[in-house]
């Protein structure tokens, strides 16, 4: 490591870092606005100027910029130089010539870079007596707020969005000190990563519309360390609330998965929490076919006496916790638990199972997937599947730049000339879709095709790195998958990446045998396997194979053979087709459902139980890769909902379930769960238990500004209310307790003395790999312990005739989601549902778009508007999944369709009329 | 021995010189001299032995500019040269003279800077005002395509050689060589961070030589008539003739090309024929806007790169602009840094929101509301956005030198204005 002189101090520093990461990670501060740690040096804001001496002889120096100069051993700097520090003045009080002078009225005030820095390079004076520039602001959709006189021109957006996130809509436009970001048009910003603006801008120009409408500061947010629940990634996250509404979604570093950024799902899609549509009580059917509430006492009392006199079925959820779920399968017992995932899907989650087990390739982290080199995505579309990895994916294809960078001596935070350098040259990725994605900008080469024929794509890929030739294939498509082959061959760290996304199991098992031949020829491989939701993989898991599938349950309830069933955060009409649904839950004497908001399960339920969100409670969840981790309940939900782990405990406990009598809280379920089977072992170590206490204290969930503790409630009460004790969580919520070094697992928020914005997270950082101080547990589950389903379900058989399409899953990043699409600002991006058609599909059937056609399947026929998508294949429909129609249509099945003739269009009126008022 | 090379060929009355009177003047020999019988390696020699400074403003030596270009087979890929014809620097139109009248000379020229770093591609961005070149040049190029002396297999060897003309949307930034090249990738013009340099990676990512209108004119004759006569065409340190112009109140404002090393005084008095009648000399801005105000004591002063820059100025495009006694030096500094504000970029801080600073005390002193504190202000700014590496380019520390030198050699204006005073010669409201 070289060791630099900094104001006459020595230190070591990382080799290949700049000046200026090098004094943030040692703990100096140095205002800068347009270096970003993932996003490199440009050196457009002169901000982080320092001076440079020559030699230990040289006492005058030379200006140059911290973020543009490399660390050389033996190299002098001093940041307190009169020079460099009246420069750093001067630069703010420039960038103040035209900055509003609204802090008090600014989203950003008090979490504010600009604010910060402006206080550390102590400007004061202001020369300047002209008048300020003035811009008119654009409307950027639902979910962005834009603000443009507040910006200093630090470029940090428009890096962020088209250079790291590959964004078209947003740019750097006119000149001088013009210079205007912004659409060229008003419009809704087109990228799902279109949020970490928000963050990435040092100062209000972007700012959180949610959070904007209905206002908090930073410092009187409650926030708690969460998991995002909204895809199998797992990104942290850190909600804030306030007056018991969950007011926003800040990243939440982990440099393993989400790093600095996450999607506009993540981050926006939260607020379903305080939705109207949340269960307000226990209620139980009455005799109108309305729900009445009841005592949850007497409601619990009632479910469990059925308990002990009735067979009971109890579906779990792949949305739920681990403890959730294992509590209810403690509940119910194994043989009567069923995990509510559909059996396609069930076959496909094994498959990916197998395909872990088997092909011994490893399994990526999102930051090991920025590492591999070259890559082949088979059938999953990863942009709207598991989004923040679609980020990922556009960092791995640049390591060809970074290559070529390196030839030229150029560090890789030298991104300007990086880019330059490097232009359109890429890494390898190849694409087999049945349709376009929006990763096809950077792939080399683009494969549609149907999803039988990815499959064959991938075995053939396989076969030609085994060195054999495949003689079924044509010369064209030869050549085409030779140079897969040989990609991925070349790299150092080649990538396969598939998943459930195209319910076609024999592409997961492509992908499997493309990564073993991989492995057999002594690649390190990487096989990154995506699935759909929050938990699925935990609960398949958890279920082993051993409980009973989901048309066992369908068929058990035609046999009359359920007295009493319990559906667990499930809504059912989402994984199967409606009649079976129906069917279920009327031949059951009692349902029970216990569920977040409410839903069609949910209305044909006899007593409805209130269950708490991710946000307002404790659980692990465990992502694609097998890791598990702990989200913790950000505020006391002002519903009467609790976790459902403790709504089943407390059901367990009356009905004498001697496993469940000794869980007295949490950490119990979470221990008791660890010890029943070898797979799940170490979940309990994925954070501290409730006992956790640095020098006694906890860690609070208020920062230490956090105000209003009794003019809160002033209008009920002069007194301070007493602060709740959280006996669940080392977590406290209060403003009191140990706010230091904290495992990564346990900060809240970053705050930092001088660094009030997420920019103050450097301070929480150590060393070249940016760990967290710290340290934070990282609990994998290991290859080896995973449990294969010996569940195997019949493959849908395909009607492959000249009349019948075949049913392709796809997926929107705006309402595949069942709860994120529920939340404002996102329901109105939420798309209709619709099928999806090839341009010959829609010509042979004689439809347009808007016009109706009829699709008759196994499960009957379901009418659905018609999208025409250019890309899709001609033989493929495409269903969009999440939507009440797709649960009847199974994936793969052939359907044969006919145009609706009384299908009546719908007028042109777009979501955000229907809504009333635009949010502008 | 010819004398003046670069406007031997150049009519009276302005007309193009078409490609047969060019051929018969000897254009194109040198091009043909270096293609057929030199390699690249040897013509690259005699420009360096020429001793041929950059006439684009900096006088960066241009043999040593091309040998940074790789010139093995490591990377294989396109090699470009590019000529930089955008210019805008206030008070230059040499480059302008030679592109409307001898078109030929300056495609010769680029031939033979493409041969000796061997570009296969290059290309002229020509300031998009200049229509009259841009036609000439057009036909020049079309010409060249028929003759073969462009295209592929040039004058029968197996060196090939693609040129295009691309006219520019217009700004000043576009000068700077890294700005030009991010404009002709139809990226915003912005300037590079340096290193790396074009040569190693420019246009494209690819090793990039961007060489000023005049720089790539002189090249056929260096590489026709050799090192030394260049050499001698020169009367001090430099070689090589040079292209001086001088604009302002004289009494014959022009373009001539005069041996490198002609003191100023002969360029103002004998070839301008000195002031016009009714007005003094009070300084002038050696070459282009962005130069240091020289004054009386610097009259005899040779004008080459070298003695311009010891007596605190630069040579820069060498076209003087001459302030006389009836202008304000104030007024005349408010208008250039008006330009030079409106020409930033806006890419870094110092330069995208401290001109404007700077333009707007300007504005208010020459219009009677200057603040005695101003003098001070303009101090603090120049010093924070004069220094080159306090900027991402040239372009403010530029601007800032016509107003640091005028607050040195003119501070009885500055001092008027600064207290608010009004003045004779500026425009008040």
């Amino acid at each position: 490591m070289p060791t630099i002189v900094i104001d006459g101090k020595e230190y070591e520093v990382p080799q290949g870092e700049n000046i200026l990461e090098a004094c943030l990670g040692l703990g100096l501060d140095l205002p800068y606005f347009c270096w970003h740690p993932a996003m490199g040096s440009i050196g457009s804001c002169r901000q982080c100027a320092i001076i440079q001496y020559q030699n230990p002889e040289d006492e005058r120096g030379k200006l140059v910029m911290g973020c543009m100069t490399p660390v050389q051993d033996g190299a002098r700097f001093s940041i307190t130089n009169e020079a460099a520090s009246s420069f750093r003045e001067f630069i703010i009080e420039s960038l103040m010539v035209n900055h509003p002078h609204d802090c008090p009225v600014c989203a950003e005030g008090g979490e504010c870079h600009l604010q910060d820095m402006t206080v550390m390079a102590g400007h004061r004076d202001r020369r300047y007596r002209g008048l300020k520039k003035t811009h008119r602001n654009q409307y950027l959709g639902p979910l962005i707020h834009h603000e443009m006189n507040r910006c200093i021109t630090c470029y940090r957006c428009v890096r962020f969005y088209k250079d790291y996130a590959g964004g078209s809509d947003l740019s750097a436009m006119a000149s001088h000190d013009h210079v205007y970001f912004g659409r060229h048009e008003d419009g809704k910003l087109e990228s799902p990563f279109s949020g970490n603006l928000v963050e990435v801008c040092p100062t209000g120009v972007f700012t959180d519309k949610h959070l904007v409408n209905d206002y908090t500061r930073k410092w009187d947010l409650q926030s708690a360390p969460s998991i995002c629940p909204g895809c199998s990634v797992g990104c942290n996250t850190s909600p804030g609330e306030r007056y018991g509404k969950l007011k926003r979604v800040h990243n939440r570093y982990n440099p393993d998965i989400n790093g600095y950024f996450l999607c506009d799902k993540g981050r926006f899609g939260a607020t379903y929490v305080n939705s109207e549509k949340r269960i307000p009580a226990v209620g139980r059917r009455s005799k109108d076919g309305l729900f009445d509430a009841i005592d949850s006492s007497q409601a619990l009392t009632a479910i469990a006496k059925g308990l002990s006199t009735s067979k009971v079925i109890g579906i779990g959820s792949p949305r739920a916790s681990i403890e959730t779920n294992f509590a209810l399968q403690n509940l119910v017992g194994q043989q009567n638990f069923c995990t509510g995932i559909s059996e396609t899907e069930t076959a496909l989650v094994s498959a990916c199972i197998e395909a872990i087990k088997e092909s011994g390739a490893k399994i990526p982290s999102p930051r090991e997937i920025e590492r591999c080199d070259a890559i082949l995505i088979l059938g999953e579309d990863v942009t709207n599947t598991a989004t923040r990895i679609a980020l990922s994916l556009r960092q791995a294809v640049r390591n060809e730049a970074y290559n070529m960078a390196e030839g030229l001596q150029l560090q890789s935070w030298q991104d300007a000339a990086t880019r330059n350098l490097a232009q359109d040259e890429r890494s390898p990725l190849f694409l087999a879709s049945p349709h376009a994605t929006q990763l096809d900008d950077i792939a080399e080469g683009i494969f549609n095709l149907s999803p039988s024929n990815i499959a064959h794509l991938g075995y053939s890929v396989a076969s030609l790195i085994e060195g054999k030739r495949d003689d079924a294939v044509t010369k064209t498509d030869a050549n085409d998958y030779g140079n897969i082959a040989e990609a991925l061959l070349k790299a150092e760290r080649p990538l396969i990446i598939s998943g459930t996304g195209v319910t076609d199991t024999s592409v997961v098992k492509a992908a499997s045998s493309i990564a073993s031949a991989l492995v057999a020829k002594g690649k390190e491989t990487y096989l990154s396997l995506i699935y759909q939701e929050a938990n699925t993989l935990g609960i398949t898991l958890l279920d082993q194979g051993q409980g009973p599938s989901l048309s066992n349950i369908f068929e058990q309830g035609e046999n009359n053979n359920i007295q009493t069933l319990i559906i667990v955060e499930n809504d059912l009409y989402r994984r199967a087709a409606k009649h079976k649904v129906d069917k279920l839950l009327q031949a059951a004497d009692q349902v029970i459902v216990l569920d977040i908001m409410d839903n069609e399960t949910c209305t044909q339920a006899d007593i409805v139980i209130p269950a708490s969100s991710f946000a307002e409670c404790e659980g692990t969840l465990i992502n694609f890769e097998g890791r598990a981790q702990r989200h913790f309940p950000v505020f006391e939900s002002k519903h009467p909902c609790r976790p459902s782990w403790e709504w089943i405990t407390e059901i367990g406990k009356i009905s004498s379930n001697k496993n469940m009598l000794e869980w007295q809280c949490f950490d119990d379920i979470n221990k008791a769960c660890s010890e029943s089977s070898s797979t799940l072992t170490g979940i309990n170590e994925v954070a501290p238990d409730r006992k956790y206490r640095v020098g006694g204290r906890k860690i609070p969930r208020q920062p230490h500004r956090y105000s209003g503790r009794t003019a809160m409630i002033a209008n009920l009460s002069v007194h301070e209310p007493k602060q709740t004790d959280d006996t669940e969580t080392p977590l406290g919520f209060t403003m009191e307790g140990h706010s230091g070094d904290r495992p990564g697992e346990l900060i809240p928020f970053v705050w930092a003395p001088g660094w009030n914005s997420n920019h103050s997270v450097h301070k929480l950082q150590t060393g070249s790999e940016r760990e967290l101080k710290g340290g934070r547990s990282v609990v994998k589950i290991e290859s080896k312990n995973l449990i294969q389903s010996k569940q195997q379900v019949k493959s849908v058989s395909q009607n492959n005739d000249q009349d019948h399409f075949i049913a392709v899953a796809m997926y929107k990043f705006f309402g595949t989601g069942e709860l994120s699409s529920q939340s404002p600002g996102i329901i109105e991006l939420c798309e209709s549902e619709s099928i999806e058609l090839a341009i010959e599909a829609a010509d042979k059937l004689g439809v347009s778009n808007g016009d109706g056609v009829t699709a008759h399947g196994v499960n009957g026929t379901v009418e659905l508007e018609v999208k025409i998508n250019d890309s899709l294949i001609s033989n493929c429909v495409g269903i969009i999944q999440g939507m009440p129609g797709a649960a009847n249509i199974n994936p793969g099945e052939g359907l044969s369709l006919t145009r609706s003739e009384n299908w009546v269009r719908r007028s042109e009126i777009i979501s955000s009329d229907q809504l009333g008022s635009k949010n502008v | 021995m010819i004398t003046t090379p670069l406007t031997k060929n150049v009519h009276e009355d302005r007309r193009v010189v078409l490609v047969e009177d060019y051929e018969a003047n000897g254009g194109y020999q040198g091009a043909r001299k270096s293609i057929t019988q030199m390699t690249p390696s040897e013509c690259l020699q005699v420009i360096k032995d020429s001793n041929l400074r950059g006439r684009g403003g900096a006088g960066f030596p241009t043999g040593m500019k091309w040998s940074f270009v790789p010139m093995d087979n490591v990377s294989p890929g396109h090699k470009y040269l590019v000529c930089n014809a955008d210019e805008m620097e206030p008070g230059t139109f040499k480059d302008r003279l030679l592109m409307e009248c001898d078109p030929h000379q300056l495609i010769e020229g680029m031939i033979c800077g493409s041969y000796t770093i061997q570009a296969d591609i290059a290309y002229i961005f020509l300031r998009g005002e200049y229509v009259k070149a841009a036609e000439t040049l057009s036909q020049a190029i079309k010409e060249c395509y028929a003759k073969g002396y462009l295209g592929r297999s040039i004058m029968g060897t197996n060196y090939s050689l693609d040129l295009y003309l691309h006219t520019s949307a217009g700004r000043y930034i576009c000068g700077e060589e890294t700005a030009l090249i991010n404009s002709l990738e139809g990226k915003r013009a912005n300037p590079r961070a340096k290193p790396p340099f074009p040569q190693v990676s420019g246009l494209w990512g690819r090793p990039t030589i961007v060489n000023n209108v005049e720089t790539l004119c002189n090249i056929s004759h260096i590489l026709d008539h050799g090192p030394e006569w260049f050499q001698e065409l020169g009367i001090g340190e430099d070689a090589g003739t040079k292209m001086y112009g001088v604009s302002g109140n004289v009494q014959n404002p022009g373009c001539w090309e005069l041996p490198i090393g002609t003191t100023i005084r002969e360029i103002l008095e004998v070839h301008a024929g000195g002031m016009l009648p009714g007005y003094s000399f009070r300084g002038l801005l050696p070459g282009g806007g962005s130069t240091d105000f020289l004054v009386e004591e610097h009259l005899d002063l040779a004008m080459d790169y070298g003695t311009i820059g010891k007596a605190g100025s630069r040579m820069g495009t060498g076209t003087m602009i001459i302030l006389d006694d009836k202008t304000c030096p104030v007024g005349m500094v408010k208008n250039l840094i008006d330009f030079f504000a409106h020409e930033s970029c806006g890419f870094c801080t110092p330069c995208r929101d401290g001109l404007p600073q700077t333009a707007h005390i300007l504005q208010d002193m020459s219009s009677g509301k200057g603040e005695t504190r101003d003098i001070e202000t303009l101090e603090r700014l120049v010093k924070f956005i004069g220094s080159i590496g306090n900027t991402h380019c040239a372009l403010a520390p530029g601007a800032m030198e016509p107003l640091q030198s005028a607050m040195k050699y003119f501070p009885e204006d500055f001092e008027r204005h600064a207290e608010g005073k009004k003045c004779n010669y500026c425009e008040t409201d």
